[in-house]
């Protein structure tokens, strides 16, 4: 299994990662040897092993339903690159057309 | 013991965190005295180490302050109280920018403290400043920090490990005597193996992840770095505990590890070395100094086994599918609109357009790379034969541990395979670079309790080669009561620590660079 160029380039666009021509070129290379090396993991992950995703098997954590503080305002807003009437002003979201 | 005067402060950066307390409490020393001796160190060395990233003197000198109020009052003190600690830039602080070491977070003030850092205040820790790493935790040498490597103190020219390299890097070279650091493959253990000093990763769950940046959640694990077993102990005591803000936290009281620390006797006990990991796979150096620590735990009276984990070596490759995974799904977060960097904003751009350009100005290589690592192991298509192989893979190497744990109570193995590399020798090979966690990250994906004690030097290159001890999970005890046993029998073969075979850093800033 080997990733091409093309391939990297849809990986990064997915990733929301404008990488530059020089980077994909690099990229795709090692992408492709850390891809082969990873798929070790299809030598021996048999039919029936059940797959884990925790280290400690938690479910329905539950608190009391009790009010805690939380931010102010103010303190939510205090690392945003741009605020505007107390709220996150962001680009816009929908296109032109 | 020191008491205030000029000439002991450089002694007081000599003294373990449990001897500081016991100063502090006693009024032999103060708490202002303590921490501005570190600040003084840090002043003196960090030029060349380049440990830290911040250091607040003045938030620290008043957290000192504070100790030293409350003990004239007559007020209880923690039993670490007093100590100056060094905090890596990834566990969140309000007083202090956290940066993960990403150019995305540059002076990012988070509005609330982790908990790992609410409890250290609560003990009376004095935070110094925060740690260099890896960014976002993705690395094992610093180098993948934005803002440049830190520096090995055993030889400059070499890496201090990773992630928590610059935590690791403080407390070896005298900067603080204790440091936290977070394991997601090895990086609390592989970098306090290679600073020769005593690296624990804690059970997952153990160590609340509230407010630690997120990295691989199911993996990251916050955990104490310190010179000797006793003082890593301590710290993990004081850090650790149910936290219901961690929805993952373990709900059990801390195992009993100061205790274990103290009562440091491996008679009786049954160790495995794990078959796979103590063949020709690590430099000579490590394999000698391993195959000699096991020889002393049987002198000391443990029984040894060689014990098979046949599914171990398939853990870096399932680590590398798994860590991405979760990786490219955290550092969504990262999208230019609530915190942090932002680029190309120019009123024209579409916020797609504006985080793409953010994300591709605001992280490195190795983040880049880990980030479409992940996206191609879960997109469709890809996800049955890497993220849900890499799952099972999981599976089987827990089974390989709870199998090894019914015959022995601990399984041991060198923390690395080399020692210390020269900076840049594996900077742009990502897969040479990931070897270096080859055998830590079992115990990550199992989610058990591993700790890393200095056991020599490698005679090749005279850098320090660490132990490995892994226990079940909550059976931290067991890895600090093996760890104790083999710090005391190699400390009296040494005729002191291994830290102190070290040669000084020359305290005149900068110049030997």
């Amino acid at each position: 299994m080997s990733i091409t160029r093309d391939e990297v380039a849809h990986l990064a666009r997915l990733s929301r990662l404008a990488l530059t021509d020089a980077e994909l070129d690099h990229f795709a290379g090692q992408l492709d040897q850390i891809i082969g090396a990873v798929a070790r993991v299809q030598e021996v992950a048999a039919e029936g092993i059940p797959p884990m995703t925790h280290a400690v098997p938690v479910v329905n954590v539950f608190r009391d339903d009790v009010l805690v503080p939380c931010l102010t305002p103010e303190q939510a807003l205090a690392g945003a690159p741009a605020e505007e009437q107390s709220r996150f002003r962001v680009p816009r979201i929908l296109a032109e057309d | 013991m020191a008491t205030g005067d000029a000439g002991t402060a450089g002694e007081l950066t000599r003294l373990t965190a449990a001897q500081i307390a016991a100063a502090v409490a006693a009024g032999e020393v103060s708490a202002v005295e303590v921490t501005q001796a570190h600040l003084d160190r840090i002043v003196a060395v960090d030029p060349d180490v380049r440990a830290f990233l911040h250091v607040a003197g003045i938030g620290a000198l008043a957290a000192a302050e504070d100790v030293d109020r409350k003990r004239a009052a007559g007020e209880p003190l923690g039993p670490l109280a007093g100590v100056p600690l060094a905090l890596k830039d990834v566990l969140t602080t309000k007083d202090m920018p956290t940066t993960c070491g990403s150019k995305i977070l540059q002076s990012w003030r988070p509005p609330y403290d982790a908990t790992v850092t609410r409890r250290l205040r609560d003990a009376g820790i004095v935070i110094l400043g925060k740690t260099n790493m890896d960014e976002f935790a993705m690395g094992s040498s610093t180098e993948n920090s934005a803002f440049g490597p830190s520096h090995n103190p055993w030889d400059l020219g070499r890496i201090p490990g990773g992630s928590s390299g610059g935590s690791a890097a403080a407390v070896a070279a005298y900067e603080a005597p204790l440091g936290i650091g977070t394991d997601t493959g090895g990086s609390i253990r592989q970098p306090a193996a290679v600073c020769g000093i005593v690296g624990m990763k804690p059970t997952y769950g153990g160590s609340s992840r509230y407010g630690l940046v997120a990295f691989a959640s199911s993996l990251d694990t916050p955990g104490p770095l310190a010179r000797t077993v006793l003082d890593a102990a301590l710290l993990h005591e004081a850090m650790s505990g149910h936290d219901p803000c961690d929805s993952t936290s373990v709900d059990a009281p801390v195992p009993p590890v100061v205790a274990a620390a103290r009562h440091a006797d491996v008679s009786g006990l049954r160790v495995g070395v794990v078959t796979e990991f103590s063949g020709g796979g690590s430099q000579g150096g490590v394999q000698a100094r391993f195959t000699e620590a096991v020889e002393l735990l049987e002198s000391l009276g443990a029984k040894v086994v060689e014990v098979s984990c046949p599914h171990f070596t398939y853990a870096l490759p399932a680590y590398y599918l798994i860590a991405p995974s979760e990786c490219s799904s955290n550092l969504a977060r990262f999208d230019a609109m609530r915190y942090g960097l932002r680029v190309g904003d120019d009123g024209t751009r579409s916020a797609e357009d504006v985080m793409s350009l953010t994300r591709e100005a605001g992280f490195g290589p190795e983040v880049k790379r880990r980030i479409m690592l992940g996206t191609y192991a879960l997109s469709s298509g890809y996800y049955d034969a890497y993220y849900g192989k890499a799952q099972q893979v999981r599976t089987l190497i827990t089974q390989d541990f709870d199998a090894a744990f019914e015959q022995v109570d601990v399984l041991v193995s060198p923390t690395t395979p080399t020692t210390a590399f020269p900076l840049g020798e594996r900077a742009d090979d990502p897969m040479a670079m990931y070897l270096a966690d080859l055998f830590t990250i079992p115990s990550d994906l199992a989610g058990n309790a591993a700790i890393s004690v200095p056991c020599g030097l490698a005679p090749e290159d005279g850098l320090p080669v660490g132990l490995q001890i892994m226990a079940p999970a909550l059976a931290d005890d067991r890895t600090y009561r093996v760890g104790a046993a083999v710090e005391a029998a190699l400390q009296q073969r040494w005729g002191g620590p291994l830290l102190a075979q070290a040669k000084e850093l020359g305290e005149t800033a900068g110049e030997t660079r």
